[in-house]
């Protein structure tokens, strides 16, 4: 039990890691979001060349393991002349990955929806990118809820791959207070409690997001 | 690079795989064991299955075998990296194994339950010749589709200081100065990994098929 009491003695350190880890998740979560819904367009599209190029990116992002496709962009562009800080690059790299994971299952929603909700918008004069933002976007997003709930939740758990890379989020935090202090089982219970915190967090806001989504249905 | 570092990467490529396996070995029948559990409401443990699964799915694998390596020697229990490794992802699969099974059993007809209670059928002959056959048919696309993401999820186990595929990879960048190459390299075995995954349960399908429409 004295192991918990380091832990609560040195909280700080835990909870800067933790708060690293909201800001990393809340930001890559928003960026893949928005871009998973504008990789639907073209996931779409009725043209053959850009649709394949689309699918071939998705396609790709799934066959990747989330750490390799972080070394890659950490220690494989700067050769190509591209260098980012740990920071930008473990951020990028979460956007990036997920943002074909968020498209892809926004795609399967989105061929889901009955041909007469588009038709009823094209009658009444919505065309383009009003068509796609205020009659297909909606329903598609409220109906892929609990699938985006899941991808949010795997965000949380590829966040802590950022440790290999030296981002300060909450596992590294974790790793660090344990070495400094020999305090290996309390301070990685903390962390994983925290995860588990997070996640049941996002699980519930996407409960209540479904609630609010039948409502308006 | 040369032959002998696209050679540690395949050595690092079979690491992978075995781990990998050991872990589906060990985890798909620890999830269908849990899923029992919460599927005959037995009390108390049902509740505890409920709060490891949900505490397993949401802790980062990276955590987790941290978490195993460095805090299970506190209570005498040391292992070494592999060991602690295969742990980190059997613990890990065996939950979301967990879910994909629970899933089969709740949505499983219960007018063929009651039949085979019927004729007389005991428990253990129930499951094994009415329910079994039937819910691992249904939940075999999902498992596999785990077992594809517990391939991603292994490079976790690098922090302990296995040498799987991307440890491999890091390795041969560090001493080229050049780690794109063994990078894509590495891109290309995990793709052939997962993507034999996929090939074998297209074949276990279709011999499913094939041997329900001989019978």
């Amino acid at each position: 039990m004295s192991e918990f009491a380091v832990v609560w003695q040195h909280r700080s350190m835990i909870l800067v890691g933790f708060e690293n880890t909201l800001i990393i998740v809340a930001i890559s979560a928003a960026g893949a979001l928005v871009l998973g819904a504008l990789l639907t367009i073209p996931l779409m599209s009725r043209l053959k060349p850009i649709r394949s190029l689309a699918t071939a990116y998705v396609d790709a992002m799934r066959c990747v393991p989330f750490l390799l496709f972080v070394y890659l962009l950490y220690f494989g562009l700067p050769s190509l002349g591209l260098r980012f800080d740990n920071w930008s690059a473990g951020v990028a790299a979460l956007i990036l990955y997920n943002t074909a994971y968020m498209g892809e299952l926004l795609r399967a929603s989105w061929s889901n929806l009955p041909k007469e909700m588009i038709e009823a918008g094209h009658a009444f004069g919505f065309s383009g990118w009003r068509l796609f933002r205020r009659i297909i976007l909606p329903p598609v997003v409220f109906s892929a809820l609990p699938l985006i709930g899941n991808q949010l939740i795997q965000i949380v758990k590829d966040s802590a791959f950022l440790t290999i890379i030296a981002v300060a989020e909450l596992t590294h935090e974790a790793t660090s207070l344990q070495t400094t202090y020999f305090v290996p089982f309390a301070s990685f219970i903390a962390a994983v409690i925290l995860y588990w915190v997070t996640c049941v967090t996002i699980e519930g806001a996407v409960g209540f997001a479904n609630r609010f989504a039948e409502d308006r249905r | 690079m040369t032959a002998h570092d696209y050679l540690s990467i395949v050595h690092g490529a079979l690491a992978t795989v075995s781990m990998s396996l050991v872990s589906i070995l060990f985890g798909v029948p620890i999830g269908l064991g849990l899923a029992l559990i919460r599927w005959s409401r037995l009390p108390f443990l049902d509740q505890a299955a409920a709060v490891y699964v949900s505490i397993i799915r949401t802790c980062p694998s990276v955590t987790l075998a941290l978490l195993i390596y460095f805090a299970l020697p506190e209570v005498g229990i040391s292992l070494d990296p592999v060991p602690a490794g295969i742990l980190t992802l059997t613990l890990s699969t065996s939950a979301f194994d967990t879910e994909i099974w629970r899933s089969a059993l709740i949505n499983f007809p219960r007018d063929q339950y009651d039949a085979a209670l019927s004729f007389g059928m005991r428990r253990g002959l129930r499951f094994r010749h009415v329910v079994l056959p039937q819910i691992v048919h249904g939940s075999l696309p999902a498992l596999v589709n785990e077992m594809t993401l517990l391939v991603k999820a292994s490079p976790a186990v690098a922090v302990l200081g296995i040498v799987e595929i991307t440890r491999a990879a890091i390795r041969v960048g560090a001493r080229t100065y050049d780690p794109l190459p063994p990078f894509i390299f590495a891109l290309v075995l995990y793709s052939l990994i997962v993507f034999a995954f996929v090939k074998t349960q297209r074949v276990i399908e279709r011999r499913v098929a094939q041997a329900g429409a001989s019978q």
